[in-house]
């Protein structure tokens, strides 16, 4: 088709550069997957399947007293997940309700700009106020000094929670934006309230959205590294208290960068098989919820 | 209700009871969640006023014009800065051809159909990968060289400004991709018929018609992936680029650090003086991130109004 209406001599090598542009993505997705899966496969050569899955204590970095059980790292990023989620959920769909359904186009025109500039803020920065001003000003003085570690699970996650605020809210506004006039006017029309036809209307109505919204969130904060790896502390730990200190996934695998592993130790595979852990977890919630938002696309369009 | 009782010209259309409660509910409602999308913004600005007071005191021409030290009165930005300049202007002159031209292969010259399907959702599921992901990635293939059945592919370069700046072009890639291809979406079909119907060449209508309309939507998105870059740690320290740097930078083949690097490094440091040091790099930083987003925010405005 394009070889037909091809003029100039020039032209055949531009429409070459143009298909290997194409292709980069998929070449960057290609090889990303193998080094991923061979260095793991070398991990595994030396760890069992049953010792990263079966244990559960994660002892890495120490010679001699190696354990590489992954479910400490794993609840680690578990209870980040989980805490930041408890602080950024309230906020962002209510950021979400109120830009879809109650600003004015002009206020929701200003506020949407502001509230993006969090999305846009270094996480090394966030890293730094979840150490120094929300752990040592906030959390110390509030839980008093021997309740709360300088490193701790919460302070990363109050900082994470503002970091995808921005992702809750936008992503849940289209979902919200996108629920038919006909469905709110008819609830008008029986009598219903603002806050009703937000809360018993569109927020089902968009529910799907909502999730993909939250989805997306949930895999930026088990991929965020720096916040963690800073605030939330280097000791693996079993747990989902906020006020521990304990290692995500992410915070191994910079621990293990920092320190330098020499290439071919049971330390520098290891720092694979936990990024193919991650990477799994990550891209299976992504599939998820751009499946859910293709879906829900389509039934309204 | 109780209008069957009263007079008519005490007939009141306020409503009472439960409706009454319902709709002061719905009224209240409207001010608790105004609160909702200032919370994070307020968060941020007390954080950053908090950062101002303790950084200011020691931002200063000394500060921004000093290699980094052991003492950290002496210590400054000098290296990190020359750093970061480097790493961006090679990252865009990496991967904003390379963005552009699959925007442009994508929207213009793609055969419709699973190839390209696949293509589409690769590039939204790349966007989501954690860039720690895409350190990993550049340590074993650019910075330590990547080779397959002991034929090198991709030659080691070591934790150099280019397996750096390689790094990064691969990590901003999709969302620039992304933000490139919704921009050519935006020229009208009638410029694309009508250059064609005048006689012009694909590639003539891409270069004089398409790419131009579609400029000031790549320049957003592209502003915005270089922002991501100058604040990205981790990809960095994934590489190795974790090194104490106490030269200018010549050539992209040198040894490097970063601002937001030297911010993790000061950070990291027990002693409160460094913790100074790291709140004026993160002016410095918050700074330069927010003029790029300022300047996206405009020209998006801008182009808008048109």
């Amino acid at each position: 088709m394009s070889s037909g209406t091809l003029k100039r001599p020039g032209e055949f090598a531009v429409i070459t550069f143009l298909w290997i542009c194409g292709a980069v993505s998929l070449i960057t997705t290609v090889l990303i997957i193998v080094i991923l899966f061979t260095e793991t496969i070398d991990f595994f050569r030396e760890v069992s399947l049953g010792a990263f899955f079966l244990e559960t204590q994660w002892q890495a970095l120490i010679p001699g007293t190696e354990s590489f059980g992954v479910w400490e790292l794993v609840a680690g990023t578990a209870n980040v997940v989980l805490w930041s989620m408890v602080f950024a959920l309230p906020f962002g769909l209510g950021a979400a309700i109120y830009l879809s359904e109650y600003a004015h186009p002009r206020t929701r025109s200003i506020l949407k700009p502001i509230l993006e500039v969090l999305a846009a803020v270094p996480t090394v920065v966030y890293a730094f106020f979840a150490l120094t001003v929300v752990t040592e000003q906030v959390l110390r003085p509030l839980f008093g000094d021997e309740n709360v570690p300088i490193f701790n699970s919460l302070s990363a996650s109050l900082m994470l929670a503002v970091m995808v605020l921005p992702t809750i809210a936008s992503v849940s506004e289209d979902a919200m934006s996108n629920v038919p006039r006909e469905l709110r006017e008819g609830a008008y029309g029986l009598g219903a309230t603002r806050l009703e036809v937000a809360f018993k209307v569109v927020f089902p109505a968009a529910l799907s959205g909502i999730i993909a919204a939250v989805l997306l969130a949930i895999a930026r904060v088990i991929g965020e590294t720096m916040i963690v790896a800073v605030a939330a502390g280097s000791t693996p730990n079993l747990t989902l208290l906020p006020l521990e200190s304990i290692q995500t996934m992410t915070g191994y695998m910079l621990q293990v960068a920092l320190g330098d592993a020499a290439r071919g130790t049971i330390n520098y595979t290891s720092l694979f098989a936990v990024a193919s852990t991650l990477f799994v977890f990550t891209f299976t919630i992504n599939v998820i919820a751009s499946f859910i938002v293709s879906r829900f696309r389509e039934a309204y369009e | 209700m109780s209008s069957v009782t009263a007079p008519p010209e005490q007939i009141s259309l306020r409503a009472q009871g439960s409706v009454a409660r319902r709709q002061a509910l719905s009224r209240a409602s409207r001010y608790l969640l105004f609160v909702a999308p200032l919370v994070g913004v307020g968060v941020l600005v007390i954080l950053m006023i908090n950062t101002l007071r303790t950084g200011l005191p020691v931002l200063d021409w000394q500060f921004l014009t000093s290699y980094p030290s052991r003492l950290p009165e002496q210590a400054g930005l000098r290296s990190s800065l020359i750093g970061t300049a480097f790493v961006l202007v090679t990252t865009i002159i990496l991967s904003i051809p390379v963005a552009i031209g699959s925007a442009v292969f994508l929207e213009e010259f793609a055969p419709r159909g699973r190839f390209t399907n696949l293509v589409r959702l690769n590039i939204a599921n790349l966007a989501g990968v954690p860039s720690i992901i895409y350190g990993i990635l550049g340590l074993t293939v650019f910075v330590r060289g990547f080779e397959i059945q002991g034929v090198t592919v991709f030659p080691a370069l070591g934790t150099t400004i280019l397996a750096g700046s390689l790094t990064l072009a691969l990590m901003i890639l999709p969302m620039t991709i992304i933000a490139a291809v919704e921009a050519i979406r935006q020229v009208p079909p009638s410029i694309r018929d009508g250059s064609l119907a005048l006689g012009a060449t694909r590639l003539q209508t891409i270069r004089y018609h398409i790419l131009p309309g579609a400029q000031p939507g790549i320049m957003t998105g592209t502003i915005l992936a270089i922002s991501r870059a100058a604040g990205e740690t981790a990809a960095l320290i994934m590489i190795g680029a974790f090194a104490f740097i106490a030269f200018d930078n010549k050539s992209v083949n040198d040894d490097f650090t970063t601002v937001p690097i030297q911010i993790y490094n000061w950070t990291t440091r027990p002693q409160t003086a460094f913790q100074q040091n790291a709140a004026a790099g993160i002016i410095v930083l918050m700074v330069m991130v927010l003029t790029l987003n300022l300047i996206a925010v405009l020209i998006r405005e801008r182009y808008r109004r048109k």
